[in-house]
């Protein structure tokens, strides 16, 4: 696994900023996913922040929504949205909450019931094929989120329809809430899973920026299947205390203390 | 019914090219000329009502008109989340056009039952739910949902049902329609139950009851407006729904006439399935006999109100 520049470390740390407001939030699969949004953010995605809704936008689906944390630190910071509303995160009158909201600038439909993401986003990828459009989308999903019967619905749609311009991105971190997803609603061989159903895989080292990078610019995979990549990542990556540690899936309540010392992890990494 | 409405989008999707129909493994038949003129924006999918309705709600996300069609417990039920989600709170134009709404598919067994969907639906913020009389009035609502915004769920019935006599009065989302005028009591009705309020109406008139009938069929958003004023001047009122009791339209007419605190309290029925499961077979006019959904059971009901 990749260490964290400088980078990758600022961002988490205004996740953790974030929860200094809320005391709460999905940190940890924020952290999983934060190499892969920031990547698709700094160099793949096409988009206007100041036209979040313009037609030739590449449209991408957070249906990992529990993950938004590290959606919204890369959505403030290209100019989304004011950096400021990071700091009102779940408050009362907030613009962010716990799980993308489609009022959101920058997000294309509400998440966080999970396995609603690719069907979406297949439906988008198919209008843009209809309308002649070059656009391309993407759908970012957890790996628990992959036990959603839905998910492989999608797959098979998708894959029918032969959507190139589709990307599938599964943060792989092999955690979810309980535990290991393997223990729980095993999902390997999870590659030929995808492969079975139509679609051009990658496996990528999903916090490694220069190999993500890499990934991306190889899309698509096929001229005429839908890709996917599989981004292996730590659930909670940068701080020891939370990588891999199912007590850090939701965090309610954090205190000073506690948060201090994931900071300390952090910047010691 | 079916074929009206089939027939119908693509003479829309003619029309209009924000148009795209979507079914889900549904019979051939009536589809083959849209498939052939509109192969683009003919899709047809498998047996997975979830992701047809997010995919329908990428479609629409992205400025189209989906209008899907398979059979209503599973167009209904098993996508209950991505309606809620996907559709409604994105508040998207997609219409869900449910086949055999009701007891349609009665031999079928309970399964195939769809009496709460109006019910499931109704408690839905953007959700429109429309169930039309017969061929006729779904000839006249059908235009109506293209440019309507958000989501639509239309209950279609068996086919071939009994035309309710129009006054060639359009046909607006969310307007109900007199169909007769009465002094004594209000009978109202949705989709294919009015007809039979109205049968129920001459059986009450030879008995020297005048019933007046009220046809709704919108369901939400309901016409209070119209339901209040013709309830206002009656004794009775009677709600009749091929439906659960809970949540659809009865409940609906029970809300309004609740809250309208009339000076004189109504005499009030809804008539309607029990709160259990329909354990037979048979056709839908024997179950709809069962449980006194007949005309003879509403003016029963009507005449046992006002004694």
């Amino acid at each position: 696994m990749a260490s964290l520049d400088a980078r990758s470390k600022a961002l988490r740390r205004r996740i953790l900023d974030m929860v200094r407001h809320s005391r709460r939030g999905h940190i940890a699969s924020g952290f999983s996913l934060l190499e892969i949004v920031r990547v698709l953010y700094d160099e793949v995605l096409r988009y206007d922040p100041k036209n979040p809704s313009w037609d030739g936008r590449d449209r991408f689906v957070f249906s990992k929504g529990h993950g938004c944390m590290g959606l919204y630190v890369l959505l403030a910071e290209k100019g989304f949205f004011p950096d400021a509303e990071l700091d009102k995160f779940c408050e009362f009158e907030a613009l962010l909450g716990g799980h993308p909201e489609h009022f959101v600038p920058g997000v294309e439909a509400a998440t966080g019931s999970l396995g609603h993401g690719l069907s979406i986003a297949t439906g988008m990828a198919l209008a843009a094929r209809i309308d002649k459009k070059p656009h391309r989308v993407f759908a970012l999903l957890g790996d628990g989120e992959c036990a959603e019967g839905s998910v492989w619905e999608a797959a098979i749609s998708a894959g029918k329809f032969g959507l190139s311009h589709l990307t599938a991105i599964v943060d792989r971190n092999r955690m979810q809430c309980y535990g290991s997803t393997e223990d729980i609603g095993p999902l390997e061989p999870f590659r030929s899973k995808w492969e079975s159903f139509g679609w051009a895989v990658r496996e990528v080292d999903g916090h490694d920026v220069a190999a993500l990078r890499e990934a991306f610019a190889a899309l698509p995979l096929a001229p005429d299947r839908p890709s996917v990549l599989i981004a292996s990542t730590v659930k909670g990556k940068g701080v020891p205390t939370m990588e891999n540690n199912p007590d850090f899936h939701h965090t309610n309540k954090i205190g000073d203390e506690a948060l201090d010392a994931l900071y300390a992890e952090l910047e010691s990494q | 019914m079916r074929r009206t409405i089939l027939r119908g989008v693509h003479e829309l999707a003619k029309r209009d090219e924000r148009v795209v129909f979507i079914g889900s493994d549904i019979s051939k038949r009536d589809l083959a000329a849209f498939a052939e003129e509109f192969p683009d924006r003919y899709i047809m999918e498998g047996v997975y009502e979830q992701h047809v309705v997010g995919l329908a709600a990428g479609l629409a996300m992205s400025g189209k008109i989906p209008y899907i069609n398979t059979i209503a417990t599973f167009l209904t039920r098993r996508c209950y989340e991505q309606i809620v989600i996907d559709l409604c709170m994105h508040n998207q134009p997609v219409r869900l056009i449910g086949s055999g709404g009701g007891t349609v598919y009665a031999p079928l067994g309970g399964t195939h039952l769809a009496i709460e969907d109006m019910a499931i639906l109704r408690c839905v913020p953007h959700m429109t739910v429309v169930a039309c009389s017969d061929a006729e009035e779904m000839e006249r609502f059908l235009p109506t949902t293209l440019d309507y915004p958000g989501p639509i769920y239309i209950r279609l019935a068996k086919g071939g049902d009994n035309v309710v006599p129009h006054d060639g009065s359009p046909f607006v989302i969310g307007k109900a329609y007199l169909k007769r005028a009465g002094d004594d009591a209000l009978l109202v009705g949705t989709g294919t139950t009015t007809l039979r309020c109205l049968e129920a109406a001459e059986l009450l008139a030879q008995q020297g009851i005048e019933a007046a009938v009220l046809h709704a069929p919108t369901l939400k958003p309901f016409d209070h407006e119209a339901l209040l004023a013709h309830a206002a001047p009656v004794r009775a009122v009677v709600s009749v729904e091929e439906g659960v009791k809970h949540g659809g339209l009865g409940s609906a007419v029970a809300e309004c006439i609740a809250e309208a605190n009339f000076p004189a309290p109504k005499r009030f029925a809804r008539m309607a399935f029990p709160d259990a499961f329909l354990e037979h077979f048979g056709s839908q006019n024997e179950i709809m006999a069962r449980y006194g959904l007949t005309p003879e059971g509403i003016a029963q009901r009507t005449a046992e109100l006002l004694a």
